[in-house]
């Protein structure tokens, strides 16, 4: 299940922060669905073959931005907090043109028009 | 909470040329704790410390919550213990020796032993005397392993092994950690290992300790801060930041008690912050190192 998971060294990002990302990446794709158990810290340490003081600290992490939810007993679950993955997408998109360059505004401009062209189409 | 697998507390040794000195160390149960230091920092002198192989001057040792090397008898039966040095007999198989295991520890797993064999690419009827060296550190780790010990003290378990028998190794050790109870103890020079597989990190030099403490903790505190100081503008002394080298308009700071308020004031002195960069464990360790020299040579 975890093959896909791959933790870099030469990745200038810390692999606390990797793990993160690929986390909500599957969140984001939809394979961890909203409710989903996902594996525990010591599991995923295992799996991973990373410390599991790093795996905890990825997921207190995205237990703070609401995209887990840990409970006592129970393990961690993807939170259902309604439309997540789109949520990550939109994140996903946003940090994408931060790395090219566009502003927010002019995002927000592109996304309209793109918006337009799509509807333009489809009144056809 | 349980009591932690390995407590030392004011650990000193006197030797001629070489000295301990003041060690305190604690090794949490169900933790990895990597010991990083340069060759002769003192690791191998604190590890049999540890063992009751080489007994202490002054200070406490506890393991597993036996008094060291007073009770060692008793605490030797849940330490697995491996190094460079130790020997298998050159003229007998791998299964003599599994054999000879299974015999004197109650504990022994046999079915993850021969699962670790296969892991290993190793086969019960060789012979030690034709084993490579990654083959015999392979079949020693074996040995250790299967006896599921409460806790692993390994000494360098990855020096002079090929990427993959290290991965191999690495893997098995982050296999134990499943088990909340167990702990594991190991020196290295790899500081790659390091950051990969531990939970703490205790640095070495010079028979002292420099730094001991959770690795995330330690990756967040050490910083590179890549500036633009314009002519005319003095960088203020801050406390964090441990050097600072400039060449021309650029300087490169280094923190090892980073935090936000830092790149803010040198921003406020008419500096220009490009970059904070994170740093990797081993930039870390030389970086440390040649810090904690100077303090004590200052």
């Amino acid at each position: 299940m975890d093959g896909t998971f791959a933790i870099s060294q030469s990745d200038k990002r810390p692999m606390y922060l990797q793990i993160i990302e690929q986390i909500k990446q599957r969140i984001a794709v939809g394979d961890w669905s909203e409710g989903r158990a996902i594996p525990s810290i010591r599991q995923l340490a295992v799996d991973l073959q990373v410390s599991v003081i790093t795996v905890k600290r990825a997921y207190l992490e995205l237990e703070r931005e609401g995209v887990i939810v840990t409970q006592q007993g129970k393990g961690s679950h993807v939170a259902s907090n309604g439309g997540l993955g789109k949520r990550l997408r939109e994140a996903q998109a946003t940090r994408l043109a931060a790395m090219l360059g566009i502003r927010p505004k002019e995002l927000e401009h592109r996304l309209r028009e793109a918006g337009d062209r799509i509807s333009e189409k489809e009144t056809i | 909470m349980s009591d932690p697998a390995i407590e030392l507390s004011g650990v000193r040794k006197n030797y001629k040329y070489f000295s301990l000195d003041n060690i305190h160390l604690t090794v949490p149960e169900g933790q990895i704790m990597g010991l990083i230091g340069p060759n002769g920092a003192g690791k191998s002198t604190t590890i049999r410390i540890i063992l009751g192989l080489v007994h202490q001057d002054s200070g406490e040792v506890r393991v597993l919550g036996h008094r060291m090397p007073a009770e060692q008898i008793a605490a030797k039966w849940d330490i697995g213990f491996a190094s460079e040095d130790m020997r298998l007999y050159e003229s007998l198989t791998i299964g003599w020796h599994m054999d000879f295991m299974r015999r004197i520890y109650p504990k022994w797993d046999a079915a993850y032993a021969r699962l670790l064999l296969k892991r290993f690419g190793l086969r019960a009827d060789q012979k030690v005397k034709g084993l490579s060296h990654g083959q015999r550190v392979k079949a020693t780790l074996l040995m250790v392993l299967a006896r599921k010990p409460k806790l692993l003290v390994l000494d360098e378990p990855t020096t002079g092994l090929d990427p993959v028998a290290r991965h191999e190794i690495l893997r098995e050790l982050t296999a134990v950690m499943a088990d909340e109870g167990r702990s594991v103890l190991f020196s290295s020079h790899n500081t790659h290992d390091v950051e990969q597989i531990s939970d703490r990190v205790t640095f070495i030099d010079r028979g002292r300790i420099i730094d001991s403490m959770d690795k995330e903790v330690y990756l967040e505190r050490w910083r590179r801060l890549h500036l633009e100081v314009p002519h005319g503008v003095e960088l203020p002394v801050l406390p964090g930041i441990i050097g600072v080298r400039r060449d021309g308009r650029l300087a490169i700071a280094t923190a090892n008690a980073f935090v936000p308020d830092l790149a803010h004031a040198y921003e406020s002195s008419g500096a220009r912050v490009h970059s904070v960069e994170n740093m990797t464990l081993e930039e870390i360790f030389v970086a440390n190192v040649e810090y904690s020299r100077e303090e004590v040579e200052a």
